[in-house]
């Protein structure tokens, strides 16, 4: 690391500091509106809607604002951390360092007091003494459950409303607009005005307090700015069932696994919100199966007979998935996977985040299988490639896999509002019973168009010759059972052809170029946040320009060959051990190209953050 | 269901040919050439699957057929042409069943399963078809091997029966019928593919049905256990075959002029109106009645009888699709305009998230 020549103290991550430098900014004045909070908490013990109160006050403050939220794998008892950004310049990745820490799990608080850089902030319940532990951090006592008895006379309520005492502190603390918090708060509570009422009282007594027993003595403020009028806050899982709400995706059938189950969850909520009939009858069917096995299975047979079918899941389901989707590729049938990737191998950390499943995927099942996979880098196109994706897997008539991860898929993101789609859904090519009355028939492997797709019918289908048969054996271009050589040779290689297809109708890649730069990086998905914070951080501290690319699809599209070929090295960043993008990049780009390439990789179960990925550059850059 | 035909295939013939009431002749239900062994028991199950449908009369585009992976889940391809098919994997086509029937309930759905691909590799599948009353009628082609992989035992092979081999099975033999009335099945019968009468009888029954027929039938694989000391053989069939009831079947569209016992016979009114007449033959006979029906195939099976017919019925469960409560037509095909929300929709959506 070459922590002499950064501006800010480094630390090994979740470690000590090891640099005395305090807070660089603070002798200079406030810190306004770039900084983070962390609430270290329990789970279990209702810290979520405080959380959301103070990340929705800062949006209402007009602040440009980010959270996430790092759980356990467990339901009550075990820390969690709760990380809100708030970032005048719109970096949304998480911040490595923390600024401004509310400790509240007694099971961590030294450890999280400990793991503070200099100059932070620490606010604790008062019992703790933590102040001993450093001598430059400024520190906050509060007797958080003598100020939560006295606002919350029923002792079952306290523990939940002593997190918004919290909330009172920090906003009297960072100087927090407080029509804000209460606009957040009763948002939050929605119809539910005795709680709200409860829970705005403890907000106050924790403001109170603070006011009447705290000097100031650290930098972090925010203030209000304009950059949060007209957008959204929202999660990726919901944007991508919003997305399969208005691509008339009729049947899902799921099983459930973290982090994918809210996808599925959410659309059941949208579904039966906007997809019930006058009648009262439902234009969707939601099946909770048995396995991953059996959803994959139930996608396939709809998607077979006509309709618009999905399945969520993460990498274990992905697993059990391998045998169908082959049936998927080689027997031509449209689905949409979404794989809201955790970390692994198996059962791995199953809250935490990854980009590890792409090489699994693009290869799902035995034998010649390739797939096609989309990647959303923001809530946005969670929800537009989740139609995308239906649009492809029908158009192509094939598995299409939606690479979602933990991160865009469970936490919250602010975003432009999203877009209305006008454009007819793409069916693909189906025959109708007038279609093969005018043709006389069909051969439903055939290749009839050159681009490697055929023509299908759909089971009920008005005409003699309608039906054929689909299976996962050898078969011609009529779907006849063959082990002729030719004719097998011939189905793979129009199946190869159909893969070109899909290149060409794939998402193409985001290119920020200017042309003169030696240096590229690629990134994709949740990466992609912290890629363009990094590319801004060597541009300032290092002097170092660098063209980006962000990959939103596989197969890869020319744009990206071209990328890595005009430059003399391309660092391609991703969350995983091995590199997985990298591996897929090297099989497809000109043998002469693959010496350019270079890997940028985090993988600790943590969102990636842009000082890993700028210390990693210009360490390999010899800088 | 009862649609005219759009064409007739063999329109061709000077002297009228026989048709059924829909105007269609056996050969418009009838598939390629077989592949199987001459003599496998599959082979004549599938005639009487072209003979029951043809009898009751259904459109044979109204049918999706549908099997997993073995000699048995093969044979759709030698009837029924005209139907949509789909040989899927190994144990797996209930799931591709059932995403079939939720994106089109208004299909009749025919499976067909080896005792391997339901008792084993498919266990897990077979059971929460039968707990969701999937409208589909499930066929196991039970030969007591794999014949596909040649002639290991499945888990439907009798304790100390034998293999060609001389290898004898220790382990006891999984009822599929017993487990299909426990599990939420609502038409569950026995039979033998060398007994044409009671078979058709049964899959008319079935094809009359709502709901899941799971139809266990001895189905002797002349390859690989039909020997000596083999209890799914052609001759301990006939030797040990015992029916529970004399079924009889009077389909919707036909006059009932048959009197009957009511003393001796139960009289079923199906889902489309047709008349299933089961007259009794063996204690224990109590086709509505979960317990008594498990008890007497348990019994059975301490005799070293094979009991065959129709062992439980139940018209009034809901289907699986019926629960969902879908739109009238298939979800496939609904219109653009009917499962994507206008523009308004998204506006209020967005409006909550700001
Ligand atoms: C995943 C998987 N494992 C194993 C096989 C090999 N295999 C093919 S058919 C079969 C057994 C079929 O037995 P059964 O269902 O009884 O059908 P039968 O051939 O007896 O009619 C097996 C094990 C396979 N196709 N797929
Ligand atoms: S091996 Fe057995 S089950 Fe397979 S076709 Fe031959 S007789 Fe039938
Ligand atoms: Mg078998």
């Amino acid at each position: 690391m070459a922590a002499e020549q950064v501006a800010r103290p480094v630390s090994s991550e979740g470690g000590p500091q090891t640099t005395i430098e305090t807070n660089q900014q603070s002798a200079r004045g406030n810190v306004v509106n770039d900084f983070s909070i962390q609430v270290a908490t329990v789970n279990g013990s209702g810290s979520q809607s405080a959380n959301l109160v103070l990340l929705r006050s800062i949006f209402r403050m007009g602040i440009p604002v980010s959270g996430k939220n790092l759980f356990p794998s467990n339901i009550a008892g075990l820390p969690t951390w709760y990380t809100i950004r708030a970032s005048k310049d719109a970096y949304i990745a998480r911040k490595k360092e923390i600024d401004v820490l509310i400790a509240m799990n007694p099971e961590t608080w030294q450890e999280d007091m400990l793991s503070l850089p200099p100059g932070a902030v620490a606010i604790y319940e008062e019992s703790a003494n933590l102040q001993q532990l450093r001598g430059d951090v400024a520190c906050y006592p509060v007797p958080f459950d003598k100020l939560t008895a006295a606002v919350c006379p029923e002792a079952k309520l306290r523990k939940l409303v002593k997190n918004m005492v919290y909330v009172g502190i920090a906003a009297h603390l960072l100087k927090m607009d407080m029509a804000a918090v209460e606009g957040a708060l009763r948002k939050q509570f929605a119809k539910k005005v005795k709680a709200a009422d409860l829970n705005w009282a403890a907000v106050q007594a924790g403001y109170e307090y603070a006011s009447a027993n705290f000097t100031k003595h650290d930098p972090f403020v925010l203030e209000p700015m304009n950059e949060t009028a007209g957008k959204i806050i929202i999660d990726g899982n919901t944007a991508a069932a919003l997305g399969c709400v208005f691509a008339g995706c009729t049947v899902a059938m799921w099983y459930p696994i973290t982090p994918s189950s809210s996808l599925v969850e959410g659309f059941i909520d949208l579904a039966k919100r906007y997809r019930i009939e006058e009648s009262g009858k439902s234009t969707f069917a939601v099946v909770q199966a048995e396995d991953e096995l059996a959803a994959i299975g139930a996608v396939l047979g709809a998607g077979w007979a006509g309709a618009r079918a999905m399945t969520a899941t993460s990498g274990p389901g992905i697993s059990l998935m391998a045998e169908f989707a082959g049936l998927g590729y080689y027997a031509e049938l449209p689905g949409v996977i979404f794989d809201v990737q955790r970390t692994g191998p198996s059962t791995g950390l199953p809250t935490r985040n990854q980009q590890c499943d792409l090489l699994s995927v693009a290869f799902l099942s035995h034998g010649d299988t390739k797939h096609v996979m989309l990647i959303p880098g923001s809530v946005k196109e969670c929800y537009e490639m989740a139609q995308t994706a239906f649009d492809l897997a029908e158009q192509l008539q094939t598995p299409v896999f939606v690479m979602s991860d933990l991160d865009l898929g469970m936490n919250n993101w602010m975003s432009e509002p999203f877009t209305y789609s006008d454009k007819p859904l793409n069916r693909g090519k189906v025959l109708s019973a007038e279609d093969l009355k005018r043709l006389g028939g069909f051969a439903r492997y055939k290749d009839v168009d050159g681009d490697g797709v055929g023509y299908r019918t759909l089971p009920g289908t008005d005409h003699p010759l309608a039906a054929y048969f689909t299976r996962g054996t050898g078969h011609n271009e009529k779907a006849q059972y063959t082990e002729r050589p030719d004719d097998y040779f011939n189905n793979m290689e129009r199946l190869a052809k159909k893969f070109e297809t899909a290149r060409s109708l794939v998402p193409r890649p985001e290119v920020v170029q200017t042309g003169k730069a030696k240096i590229g990086v690629i990134a994709f998905g949740t990466s992609d946040f912290a890629t363009r914070e990094s590319r801004d951080q060597l541009r300032k501290e290092y002097r170092l320009e660098t063209d980006y690319l962000r990959i939103r699809a596989y197969p890869f599209t020319s744009e990206i060959h071209d990328f890595i070929a005009s430059h003399e090295r391309v660092y391609v960043v991703e969350q995983n051990r091995d590199a997985q993008m990298l591996s897929l990049l090297k099989l497809d780009v000109k043998a002469e190209d693959v010496v350019r390439l270079r890997s940028i990789r985090h993988f600790n179960g943590l969102p990636i953050d842009a000082r890993s990925i700028t210390d990693d550059l210009v360490t390999q850059e010899g800088i | 269901m009862a649609t005219p035909p759009v064409t007739s295939s063999a329109e061709t013939s000077k002297a009228a040919p026989k048709t059924n009431r829909i105007g269609l002749q056996v050969l418009d239900y009838r598939g390629g050439k077989t592949t199987l062994c001459a003599g496998c028991g599959h082979n004549a199950i599938s005639e009487r699957i072209i003979d029951a449908f043809y009898e009751m009369g259904i459109q044979p585009e109204r049918l999706m057929k549908l099997s997993g992976i073995g000699c048995s889940s093969k044979s759709p391809a030698y009837f029924m042409s005209r139907a949509h098919s789909f040989n899927s994997v190994h144990g797996r086509m209930p799931s591709i069943a059932t995403g079939a029937l939720l994106a089109n309930h208004t299909m009749q759905a025919l499976g067909v399963s080896g005792d391997g691909d339901t008792g084993s590799i498919g266990m897990g599948q077979f059971v929460h078809m039968l707990r969701r009353n999937l409208p589909i009628i499930y066929i196991i082609e039970d030969n007591g091997v794999y014949g596909l992989t040649k002639g290991q035992f499945s888990a439907t092979a009798d304790i100390g029966s034998k293999l060609k081999t001389g290898v004898i099975n220790d382990l006891p033999a999984i009822d599929l019928c017993a487990m299909a009335i426990q599990l939420g099945a609502t038409f569950v019968g026995r039979s033998f593919s060398g007994d044409k009468k009671q078979l058709l009888a049964m899959l008319k029954a079935a094809i009359a049905h709502n709901g899941t027929v799971v139809l266990d039938v001895i189905s002797p694989c002349v390859t690989f256990n039909d020997h000596e000391g083999s209890t799914k053989s052609y001759k301990y069939m006939q030797e040990h075959e015992e029916a529970i009831a004399e079924i009889g079947f009077v389909p919707y569209f036909q006059e009932i002029d048959v009197e009957y016992d009511p003393g001796t016979t139960i009289d079923v009114k199906m889902h489309d109106g047709s008349h299933l007449r089961l007259r009794k033959l063996h204690e224990g006979f109590a086709p509505t009645d979960r317990v008594a029906s498990v008890s007497a195939l348990m019994a059975a099976h301490a005799n070293d009888e094979v009991l065959t017919g129709v062992f439980y019925v139940d018209t009034a469960k809901p289907t699986f699709t019926e629960l969902l409560n879908l739109v009238d037509e298939p979800l496939a095909t609904l219109p653009d305009a009917r499962v994507r929300p206008g523009k308004a929709v998204l506006e209020e959506v967005m409006q909550r998230l700001m």
